[in-house]
């Protein structure tokens, strides 16, 4: 097997980073990174590595919260992130085929010069890349209002265990031919197979985007303010987050160049509601109206409204950097559920009881889609600390019939916690999909499923 | 005393500028519309020497087609108490704008007129300077600091100028530009967005000033700047040297 010098890297500094997760949590001891420019060179290493039994971690943008994208051990390194052409784009359609190392942030230029967007938006966006947002299923800031990435992805390519490529990469609406299987690629994780092109449906950029910050005084005025927002104004409701009084204040503190758009004092919860249409006058007086209606009803303490792009960013900039900040303030126990609406905030008050002085609790997410990040931030990682969050938060969020990862995946961190949240005959049935598609395990071993079914 | 701040509906500093085929101007059509940077920092010093007692009224003025009255809502949302809309059809150049500034200021007798240092479309940096000139009052352009001193009505005023900063004393009435590190400009709150909705717009035409609308130059093509040419990657002394003796013939 012959690759370019550029394609195999055995350097030590640049093994540094891409043995770490971007959380400085997870540290494998892999001694080879390997880049490949092709399909046809991601199959040829795993066939290779398939028929030595050698394990191998797929890797995009190493953005991954979960420490699904850095080996264990020393297992192989396939980064596709020299994978970056755009293939094609249909103007019409809004149809979008590419390489999976695209970097999302660049495709939204791309998209945005024809008048397009991404169906989906992180914080992330700099650096993660559209395989492994499609291997995560990343769900992000617009899931609200256009849905998952199982609805967006119109076709794949991706490369299975033994070297087979799978040319699933339509770029049809409606195809109801057979078992689709590309959905099992989305969102497994890398451990069903290498992603390596992706074929999306971008929605068109509408011209009118309105963004407003609001606070609210309690948990379940964000509540009903959402019910509210989804009622009077939900054609054009493009996103709904919040964040809780600690999440704000550590981006106040942490962070560069962000100021509290609202006034003192701090509230106990700020929302960002953001609308996308295509009249700028309709839109506005619409937002107004429900905006100054929920205010008169007491559902919000105060609240602004962006006048021009760069405060828009601004309010964006508060939301998208709390995980930032939360890194920057020390060591963070990061979890990601999906609970009901009406219940979720009573995890953080009931967590802030737990740890006490030990830690600061801190809530923030995508209320829209009921997603909960609850993060823990400490000074240092402690043992005694994670004794009384897991499996605590586990327990709480199985009882409630939540999910134990709305998002972020399973990775490393929660391999073994599955159950929590799927039943053991779903499980099992995984299991026995994964020993079809990868019989010698080689693919992201370790991860995502628990360890009891590789026996 | 009363503060009259103009303020300027522009292309949001955000947006990709493309140009039109016609090649006559830059694509506004769908293209997000905003208050000019500058004029909203002249707005939030306004604002902020109210606050601080010097001034009993802040009125904001706008002039072109009927959509500035949306600009003229930011502004009263940002907390100016009137506004005012001088209609006009097209585009206005600095020197009219000038002209029609100096007959509001006649009926309004303001004591000072604050207005962004340029407008971010067409960059001309005139009208603050041309309509000091039309009044023959003191301007103090560029500003980044601004302080009053109300027993002996005068304004010191810090410009930022190529060498530095340059401190100025001005009688007043006056006329101020703002410069990008005067202030931070304040966001519109709602309970102001909600007062803003019954504070007066007053329309005025043109006519009824006594102005002309007329330009003295006519854009002639607007072009976008030719492409930054790919730079290449070479891979030894040798090569550069080749390069600029053969090339690029410098050396």
């Amino acid at each position: 097997m012959r690759f370019g010098e550029k394609s195999v890297i055995q350097d030590e500094d640049r093994l540094e980073t891409v043995n770490t997760d971007w959380m400085h949590k997870y540290r494998g001891s892999s001694k080879l990174l390997l880049q490949p420019r092709s399909t046809e060179e991601v199959a040829q290493i795993l066939n290779y590595c398939n028929s030595r039994c050698l394990a191998v971690v797929p890797q995009g943008g190493n953005t991954g919260l979960v420490g699904g994208s850095v080996p264990v051990f020393d297992e192989v390194i396939v980064n596709v992130g020299s994978m970056n052409n755009i293939i094609s784009f249909d103007t019409v359609s809004g149809i979008l085929v590419c390489e999976a190392g695209c970097i999302l942030e660049n495709l939204i230029s791309f998209l945005d010069n024809q008048g397009f967007i991404m169906p989906l938006d992180l914080g992330a966006k700099g650096s993660c890349q559209i395989g492994g947002n499609v291997s995560t299923n990343a769900g992000g800031l617009r899931l609200v209002r256009y849905g998952s990435l199982h609805g967006n992805v119109l076709g794949l390519e991706a490369v299975l265990a033994n070297g087979d490529v799978l040319d699933m990469l339509g770029t049809l609406r409606k195809d109801n031919t057979g078992y689709d299987l590309k959905h099992l690629f989305i969102g497994s994780e890398g451990s069903l197979g290498i992603v390596t092109k992706v074929s999306i449906l971008t929605p068109p950029k509408l011209s009118s985007v309105n963004i407003a910050f609001l606070a609210c005084r309690d948990y379940s005025s964000c509540q009903k303010l959402l019910m509210e927002a989804k009622r009077k104004m939900g054609e054009i409701l493009s996103a709904f987050e919040f964040l809780d009084i600690e999440a704000m204040d550590l981006v106040l503190n942490h962070l560069d160049g962000v100021r509290n758009p609202l006034p003192a004092p701090m509230h106990n919860f700020y929302v960002l509601i953001e609308t996308t249409g295509s009249d700028e006058s309709y839109d506005r007086e619409k937002l107004e109206a429900f905006l100054l209606s929920s205010m008169e009803g007491g559902l919000i303490s105060d609240g602004v409204l962006a006048q021009d792009i760069n405060q828009a960013s601004s309010f964006w900039r508060i939301r998208e950097g709390v995980p930032e900040a939360l890194m920057k303030a020390g060591a963070v126990y990061k979890y990601d559920l999906s609970l009901p609406v009406e219940r979720m905030y009573d995890l953080v008050d009931d967590m802030r009881t737990r740890l006490g002085d030990s830690a600061r609790v801190v809530g923030y997410g995508h209320l829209g889609d009921g997603n909960l990040h609850l993060n823990v931030s400490a000074p240092q990682y402690d043992d005694k600390i994670l004794e009384q969050i897991e499996p605590y938060v586990y327990e709480w969020t199985s009882k409630h019939r939540g999910s134990i990862s709305a998002e972020h995946g399973l990775g490393l961190m929660k391999a073994n916690k599955i159950y929590y949240s799927k039943s053991p005959e779903t499980v099992k049935t995984m299991g026995s999909i994964k020993k079809l598609l990868d019989p010698n395990g080689i693919l992201n071993p370790y991860k995502v499923l628990p360890h009891s079914l590789d026996s | 005393m009363k503060i009259m701040v103009a303020v300027k509906r522009v292309v949001d500093y955000a947006v990709k500028i493309r140009v039109r085929p016609d090649k006559n101007g830059v694509e506004t059509q769908n293209v997000k519309m905003s208050m000019n940077p500058f004029c909203e920092i002249a707005l939030e010093e306004a604002l902020k020497i109210k606050e601080s007692g010097f001034a009993k009224e802040v009125v904001a003025v706008s002039m072109g087609p009927s959509n500035c009255v949306d600009t003229l809502r930011t502004g009263l949302a940002m907390g100016a108490d009137r506004a005012i809309h001088v209609e006009a059809s097209r585009d206005l150049v600095p020197l009219t704008v000038a002209k029609l500034l100096k007959k509001l200021v006649e009926v309004e007798n303001p004591g000072l007129l604050i207005l962004g240092k340029q407008a971010i479309d067409d960059d001309c940096n005139q009208t603050g300077q041309m309509i000091a000139g039309l009044l023959g009052w003191p301007q103090g352009t560029f500003a980044s600091k601004v302080v009053l001193d109300k027993e002996k009505h005068t304004a010191s005023v810090d410009r930022e100028v190529d060498g530095g900063l340059e401190t100025l004393c001005l009688d007043l009435p006056a006329v101020i530009t703002t410069d990008l590190r005067l202030n931070q400009p304040r966001y519109a709150t709602l309970p102001n967005i909600m007062k803003a909705k019954s504070k007066p717009i007053k329309k005025y035409t043109p006519e009824e000033l006594n102005v002309e609308i007329k330009s003295d130059f006519e854009v002639v093509q607007v072009t976008e700047p030719p492409k930054r040419k790919a730079g290449v990657i070479l891979s030894s002394v040798d090569e550069l040297i080749d390069k600029l003796k053969n090339e690029a013939h410098v050396i």
